[in-house]
């Protein structure tokens, strides 16, 4: 598995994406000819609850894929899963999960960071009380100055920090956060907080980048940007997977996705197939899904009609069960 | 006139004080526990008493020196990696709990009569079983026996110690060591070499003239005479450095982050724990030297290394400055010289029918507290503290 059937840098064109995805099957735990994760048997609960319940889910190489799902049906949970920053309720007991053809049912979350898989948080973990290139400089992999003994010695990891550094500087003017370099990271704004986290990510040259939530509290100029960068990454032969809500992100960016509802992986497949599935729009997307709320358009009188008869309509409905409850 | 030099003078004597370079030496320890990498360690006492008792114990039955500072630092280490592996894998308050026990079981043991052989019990091993080697390897000018004014030439022998000559002393002394905490806290404004050699031109400045102001008369290497105090501040000199070849590299870099943020560090795929461990086993080691040298003027005394020392040290940390290189050193200076000042200066004007020697001393304890408790109400950040890393919430 661990072959490269397909050359990453070919999936920079949109035809070649659609026509590798199109041979998928759009079926929770489909398998994928160049899986980068695969992942079988993960339960998590907390008490009686069942968090999560993952039978089987393979991840491609190269592609974006989406992971959706209503709030509480475990994707952040899912994520601390296979990141190791959480054990698995089956852990020895049949759940297995490997990236990049190596088994990662015991490793710690630093080990598995290291085997080439990194995460953001939910909520920014900028390290508020250092600066931005210290926060970046963090990222990298490998530092001989991080060792102990070494690290009294300047000579032993000056010319290593100088290549860090020169990495970072350049990461930084990619995500326009240069200017911010020597500013406390706590002095920058929610959204380039999110950028820093995504660049300091990317100092330790992962193959696959897990987001979770990138887009949360962003506004859309900056979403724009971001959405850019996940998509350059991508182009440039690496491996995503993102947590997202917001449907036109995910159908704007994501080659593949997969739906979780109460712990469980209920669909899969591209972002079109996926959204008009039944399954998935009783479970999270609602009959309204397609319309946006924010747009002046539904704001139109004879809409806001329309949405009022609708709404009276259930009103009505609502009652009249209520009272024939009552009769009960 | 007399009594504002008499004042001045004893607190001279604290400040250079074998004790005082001792606890700057466990605070400097401390602040890497707590200053830089956010571990709270609440026994660093702990860490002190095993030190004087790994050295004093394996003297006292005949082992050489130097193989007694090795068992101690040896015992510290022991301490550091029993306390760090059950709990720096926890939340930090864990540590905290399981530290303050750990010293206090360090120190009863210490006291118990069944280990009366080894460590004195309650008694503790007096100075004179262990501190005799340390003196027999003193080297010029402190052989040869006798007591020394150091810095023979003092204000005595300018215009016959008139008043107007310590005044202006007194008022130069105070202008170069505000101007060398302004340095100190300028951090960038000046570059590297420049501003360094003008901090130590500073520092010999005024040592000198406080040398000058207020002369000391010790013996050479008497129990408590200036060649203890020559290795003690060469100790806290060299540690220091240590401290400042340590955390300006990538490793000190990844002990901020690991105050900062533990689960941020770990997705960037550094082992963590292991990082702790260095760090709690380095900041130990410290406290384990500061506590040989605290017993080298006096003996090894469980109770004299119980909780308070250990709050002292903290004291200390917070007025001088967290996470900063020098601020460990002058926040125990400050502690020290502070309490010596209101010591002095109530025995001198109040009369001892309100308040008798041993009140006195209780007295400066009190007013110390309070004292910290208005620093960490409107300077948070102590001396040298850099305010920025203060302004955001963590």
């Amino acid at each position: 598995m661990s072959e490269h059937t397909i050359n990453p840098s070919g999936l920079a064109d949109p035809a070649a994406r659609a026509a590798l995805v199109g041979g998928f099957e759009a079926t929770p735990g489909a398998s994928k000819p160049d899986s980068i994760l695969v992942v079988d048997n993960i339960v998590r609960q907390f008490g009686g609850m069942t968090a999560v319940d993952v039978q089987h889910l393979e991840v491609q190489r190269g592609l974006i894929t989406a992971l959706i799902g209503p709030n509480g049906a475990g994707k952040t949970t899912f994520f601390n899963l296979i990141t190791g920053f959480d054990r698995p309720t089956s852990a020895g007991k049949g759940a297995h999960w490997a990236f990049d053809g190596r088994t990662l049912d015991k490793t710690s979350a630093s080990s598995v960071a290291r085997a080439g898989m990194v995460r953001t948080f939910q909520l920014t973990k900028a390290l508020s009380r250092m600066t931005v290139i210290e926060n970046m400089m963090l990222g990298a992999q490998d530092q001989a100055g991080e060792n102990l003994f070494k690290s009294m010695f300047r000579p032993t990891w000056r010319a290593q920090e100088r290549a860090i550094e020169a990495k970072a500087d350049d990461l930084l003017g990619r995500f326009k956060l240069y200017e911010k370099k020597y500013d406390y990271a706590g002095s920058l704004s929610g959204g380039q907080r999110k950028l820093l986290e995504m660049a300091r990510a990317l100092m330790s040259d992962p193959k696959m980048i897990m987001l979770d939530e990138p887009m949360a509290g962003v506004n859309p100029a900056l979403t724009q940007s971001l959405l850019g960068h996940i998509q350059s990454l991508r182009d440039e032969g690496m491996t995503v997977l993102f947590v997202e809500h917001d449907m036109h992100v995910v159908r704007h960016i994501s080659d593949w996705v997969a739906v979780m509802a109460e712990g469980r992986l209920v669909a899969e497949g591209s972002a079109d197939t996926v959204m008009s599935d039944p399954a998935v729009i009783d479970a999270y997307l609602g009959a309204h899904h397609d319309t946006d709320l924010g747009d002046d358009a539904l704001l139109s009188e004879e809409h806001m009609q329309e949405l009022a008869e609708e709404v009276a309509a259930e009103d009505a409905e609502r009652e009249a069960e209520e009272e024939a409850e009552g009769l009960r | 006139m007399d009594n504002i030099q008499l004042i001045l003078n004893g607190m001279m004597r604290e400040m250079l004080s074998p004790g005082t370079a001792a606890v700057a030496i466990a605070v400097i320890g401390l602040n890497i526990h707590f200053g830089f990498t956010g571990l709270l360690n609440m026994g660093q006492a702990g860490f002190m008493l095993l030190g004087a008792y790994g050295m004093g114990i394996s003297v006292w039955h005949g082992l050489p020196f130097a193989v007694g500072i090795l068992f101690g630092l040896g015992a510290a280490l022991i301490f550091a990696l029993i306390l760090g592996v059950p709990t720096l894998k926890l939340r930090g308050d864990y540590l905290a709990i399981v530290t303050i026990s750990a010293a206090e079981i360090i120190r009863y043991v210490g006291r118990s009569s069944l280990l009366t052989d080894f460590t004195g019990s309650a008694q503790g091993i007096p100075g004179s079983q262990y501190s005799d080697p340390f003196r027999s390897v003193a080297f010029w000018p402190f052989t040869g026996g006798g007591s020394w004014v150091l810095l023979p030439f003092n204000y005595h022998d300018v215009a016959d110690g008139a008043v107007w000559v310590r005044l202006l002393g007194w008022a130069i002394a105070i202008g170069a060591i505000a101007s060398l905490v302004y340095l100190l806290r300028s951090g960038d404004k000046f570059s590297g070499v420049a501003r360094n050699g003008l901090v130590v031109l500073l520092v010999v400045f005024s040592v000198f003239l406080l040398l000058f102001l207020f002369p000391l008369d010790y013996q050479k290497v008497g129990v408590n005479g200036w060649w203890l105090r020559f290795v003690a501040w060469t100790l806290v000199a060299v540690c220091c450095f240590i401290v400042y070849l340590l955390v300006r590299s990538p490793w000190g870099r990844l002990l901020r982050g690991i105050r900062e943020d533990e689960d941020a560090i770990r997705s960037l795929g550094k082992n963590v724990f292991a990082i702790k461990m260095q760090a709690l086993i380095i900041g130990g080691l410290f406290g384990a030297l500061g506590g040989m040298v605290y017993v080298l003027a006096s003996s090894v005394q469980p109770d004299s290394m119980g909780r308070t020392l250990t709050f002292f040290c903290y004291t200390a940390l917070l007025l001088g400055g967290a996470a900063t290189i020098f601020g460990p050193v002058l926040g125990t200076i400050m502690f020290y010289v502070g309490r010596a000042f209101i010591f002095q200066a109530s025995r001198a004007y109040v009369p001892d029918s309100i308040l008798n020697t041993q009140e006195a001393a209780f007295f400066s304890y009190i007013v110390v507290g309070v004292a910290l408790m208005l620093l960490v109400i409107f300077r948070p950040q102590g001396v040298l503290g850099d305010k920025r890393e203060l302004r955001f919430n963590v």
